[in-house]
């Protein structure tokens, strides 16, 4: 692993893509904004190209990459796979059909169809019904041709994945190299939601191999070799291998950033983060220093998942939201904004073409704004519902402050009620990646511990220590290693007492 | 009232406070109780003045491990199952269904079995909170026999227990519990809507949790003061989880989950003793709170009450205690199920002699 020195920070949003670069006292350097293509490639490569020639690209150690793009292709049911979801648990489990409850079109978009079959296993490991290996081979059957993925969850597959390897090799017996996921691979106790999960993280695939291809083309092409990092849901930086299998685990990586890179562009430890991008608006909120998390599990595109997130209110809104006689969004133009906007030339009218209106944006031709009675009513509906946003995300009536970043960050109002002032800082255009740029450095340990002399205590410790040793291994500072995270599963079957434990930790990057 | 789309997510999460982290995760009753409603129709929420003194009513729920119900979800036959049995046994037909505890999923998934039977679910329960074994139910200080007990699992074994107590009949269905896979499905002492009305059960249970859902989802700005303010809680602490130890052993959850204070409560630990339930807060050796009163962790933010099986590292909470329906402080509401009954060498000391009240 090089000692690092410069280090590439990239967000790819659904309207622009970002880069920044940042030395090793978290200065930055250089920053580029274009426009994200619709293959993200382009944007990619001009984002990247943008920032490293303004630099001495050699000296680039470490890249980190952060997008929403996971997340905007479920909001907009766009590059799914159709999945094929099996759960094993019958006849227990049909109380609540797969993907019951999710919206209907996203199901209607993902799914290529759901079947509960006999299986599963006991929380003791032993067998809750016996494989049906034949309802198995039949599903897969009935979805062959309509299925480019299969998911399969298996009750309390987090102490055994026995039914679910079986079922797989069921299945691709049936289908060939379809790819398939595995619940016991994604997520820990809770059948539905990490059922969900595995549905998603199936139907994500061409959506991470597009963005990890397009990122590992971009780095060649401008000639950098850099270690690379993907972040994760909770914020932490995973290496780019992972968020392939696991598209899932990255899907909601773009909050965490803007919260973080809201913080530091402040210096503030405590404060609410409001981030406009083109097609929604994300507020978060900074608890010394922290980005505050979820106690529950956070709806993704209406889908109930477990995973560790920032507790966020979003709201479909953004500068490339169109304007209508009646409605404001929540369609956005996306990144035609450049097109389609009526200050730069085109036809549709937009929140940016509104906010130029309102003089908060200085931005393309104002000249070309005819119905400003539209565009001065959408810009005061626009500020009620930032007002409403952000009344949902404050636990108290006290006034606080707000710190404004993302692209669409002029949009936000001086005044807002329930904001004691609000804060746009320098850069604040690309906070989301300088947020993926100083992002933890995590490592993970899950594994089976045999409970000894120490007992659970000590297993904890053990895992929690591997799990530091991983991150420092990966890159981060030991003395700022923290454990992030806990999570365990007892498992009662084994004579000996024994414990699945999953511990994370994570850390800044160390620098040489 | 009808049980339907609009009413069932305002009872889960008043089921949710009330159960003083036990009976279940009420996400899976309340999915469940949506999916049976969208297939079956709503489901009547009547009184115990609406019903015929003599008609029979039907006590039910799980039995098990919470931590068991988040992977293994109910078929949605069990009900049934339960019905024509308890009809069998007793020659003749069941009324209405009735939560055996309010508290948690359990307080929900009789409306999922209501939905497919086409029976109402009376505004009643046996117990005002969720309690972790069988006998612990108003039922049983009333002298209602818990005979004839059906359990039922989700393949359609079915059992009759007839015990010689309350206690006896706890052994046994953890028994079976255990060997169904640590969860399973029952109904003990069926009643006589005059009896319910006599006493035996907590009147009104169902509306008050729905009540206490929808002021948790109505409140402007302070979830948590706000309910605390509606059922006169005292809030222990406002801190964050640094430590869960949980095992499923014997059909139950047993452990204890340590919370750091933070902000006004900085430099505190208090630390909850589980068994399905919450029930005793401590701090040092000192008790904040104990059953019966009923002790809650609640997200800081949402005032969503988090259950047992969901505490984890690094959440944000605030645990509340408040008063338990009177029956449980007589003298055989507390032999049932007051500290001692859980193995807590101290007196039982009511919340509010302890705290002042929201």
């Amino acid at each position: 692993m090089p000692s690092p020195d410069l280090r590439l920070g990239v967000d790819v949003g659904g309207t622009n893509t970002d880069a920044v670069v940042l030395d090793a006292e978290d200065r930055l350097l250089a920053k580029a904004k274009v426009p994200t293509t619709s293959d993200v490639t382009d944007g990619i490569e001009g984002a990247v190209g943008g920032v490293v020639e303004q630099v001495d690209r050699g000296r680039i150690t470490h890249a980190m990459f952060g997008t929403t793009h996971a997340t905007n292709a479920v909001l907009e049911r766009r590059g799914l796979r159709r999945v094929g979801v099996l759960r094993l648990g019958g006849p227990a489990t049909e109380a609540i059909r797969p993907l019951f409850g999710w919206p209907a079109d996203l199901r209607e978009a993902v799914s290529a169809g759901e079947r509960i079959v006999h299986g599963g296993i006991e929380f003791d490991g032993r067998e809750l019904s016996p494989l049906d290996h034949d309802a198995i081979a039949r599903f897969a059957a009935e979805v062959a041709g309509r299925a480019d993925a299969i998911a399969i969850a298996s009750v309390f597959a987090p102490v055994s994945d026995e039914h679910e390897r079986a079922a797989e090799e069921i299945v691709r017996k049936e289908l060939g190299d379809l790819p398939v996921s595995l619940s016991s691979q994604i997520g820990s106790l809770g059948l539905l939601e990490r059922e969900n999960a595995t549905v998603l993280n199936a139907s994500l695939i061409d959506v991470a191999r597009g963005v990890t291809s397009a990122i590992a083309g971009a780095l060649e092409r401008n000639g950098l070799r850099p270690v690379t990092f993907f972040a994760q849901n909770d914020g932490t930086l995973m290496d780019l291998g992972f968020a392939i299998r696991f598209p899932v685990l990255t899907i909601g990586s773009g909050p965490a950033n803007s919260i973080r890179g809201g913080a530091y562009l402040t210096g503030r430890t405590d404060a609410l983060v409001v981030d406009v991008g083109g097609t929604s608006t994300d507020v978060g909120v900074l608890v010394r220093g922290f980005p505050r998390e979820s106690s529950f599990g956070v709806e993704i595109g209406g889908i109930r998942t477990n995973f560790r997130m920032p507790d966020l209110v979003t709201i479909a809104l953004g500068g490339g939201t169109i304007v209508a006689e009646d409605a404001l969004g929540p369609e956005s133009v996306g990144y035609r904004i450049g097109q389609e906007a009526l200050v730069f030339g085109g036809s549709t009218p937009t929140l940016t073409d509104a906010g130029v209106h309102a003089q908060r944006f200085a931005l393309g031709d104002p000249a070309r704004l005819a119905d400003t009675a539209l565009l001065a009513s959408a810009i005061a509906r626009s500020d009620a519902m930032l007002a409403d946003a952000i009344d949902r995300v404050k636990t108290s009536r006290e006034p606080v402050t707000l710190v404004a970043v993302g692209g669409g960050a002029p949009l936000v109002p001086e005044d807002l009620p329930g904001t004691s002032e609000v804060l746009r800082p320098d850069h604040s255009d690309v906070a989301n990646a300088i947020g993926a740029a100083i992002a933890s450095v995590s490592g993970e340990v899950d594994r089976v511990f045999h409970l000894g002399a120490g007992g659970r205590e000590a297993a904890v410790a053990e895992a929690s220590e591997e799990a530091i040793e991983r991150a420092v291994s990966a890159g981060a500072a030991r003395e700022t290693v923290e454990v992030v995270e806990i999570d365990e599963v007892p498992l009662a079957y084994l004579t000996d007492p024994a414990v699945r434990i999953r511990v994370k930790a994570g850390g800044p990057l160390a620098w040489g | 009232m009808q049980l339907d789309a609009s009413t069932l997510p305002a009872l889960a999460r008043g089921c949710a406070i009330l159960g003083a982290g036990g009976g279940g995760d009420t996400e899976i009753g309340l999915l469940a109780s949506l999916q049976a409603i969208e297939d079956f129709g709503p489901v009547p929420l009547v009184d115990l003045d609406e019903l015929d003194d003599q008609s029979l009513l039907m006590p039910c729920g799980g039995v098990g491990a919470p931590t068991v119900s988040i992977e293994k979800i109910e078929s949605g036959d069990e009900g049934g199952r339960l019905r024509d049995m308890v009809e069998t046994l007793w020659n003749r037909p069941v009324v209405a269904l009735m939560s055996a505890e309010i508290g948690g999923s359990n307080g929900v998934i009789p409306v999922v079995w209501a939905a497919r039977l086409g029976l109402p679910v009376v505004d009643a329960d046996g117990m005002g909170r969720a309690f972790p074994e069988i006998p612990q139910v108003t039922m049983e200080i009333a002298g209602i026999s818990p005979n004839p007990a059906v359990m039922t699992d989700e393949r359609g074994n079915v059992i009759v227990f007839r015990a010689t107590d309350g206690d006896w009949m706890e052994r046994m269905e953890r028994a079976a519990a255990v060997e169904f896979g640590g969860m399973s499905w029952s109904s003990e002492y069926q009643l006589t809507v005059e009896q319910a009305k006599a006493g035996a059960v907590v009147n009104h249970a169902v509306s008050l949790a729905i009540r206490l859902g929808t002021v948790v989802a109505e409140a402007e700005h302070d979830p948590v003061e706000a309910l605390a303010r509606e059922i006169h809680a005292a809030r222990l602490i406002v801190g964050k989880i640094v430590d869960v130890e949980r095992r499923t052993t014997a059909g139950f959850v047993r452990g204890s989950a340590t919370i750091e204070g933070l902000d006004a409560d900085a430099g505190r630990t208090l630390r909850l003793e589980i068994q399905n339930e919450n029930l005793v807060a401590l701090e040092g050796d000192r008790a904040l709170a104990m059953v019966p009163d009923i002790i809650t962790v609640l997200d800081s933010q949402s005032a969503n009450a988090i259950s047992t099986e969901r505490l984890r590292y690094g959440q944000r909470v605030t645990v509340i205690a408040f008063p338990c329906d009177p029956i449980w402080r007589t003298a055989r509401g507390l032999e049932l199920a007051g500290p001692r009954h859980f193995g807590y060498d101290v007196d039982y000391a009511p919340v509010e002699d302890l705290h002042a009240l929201a």
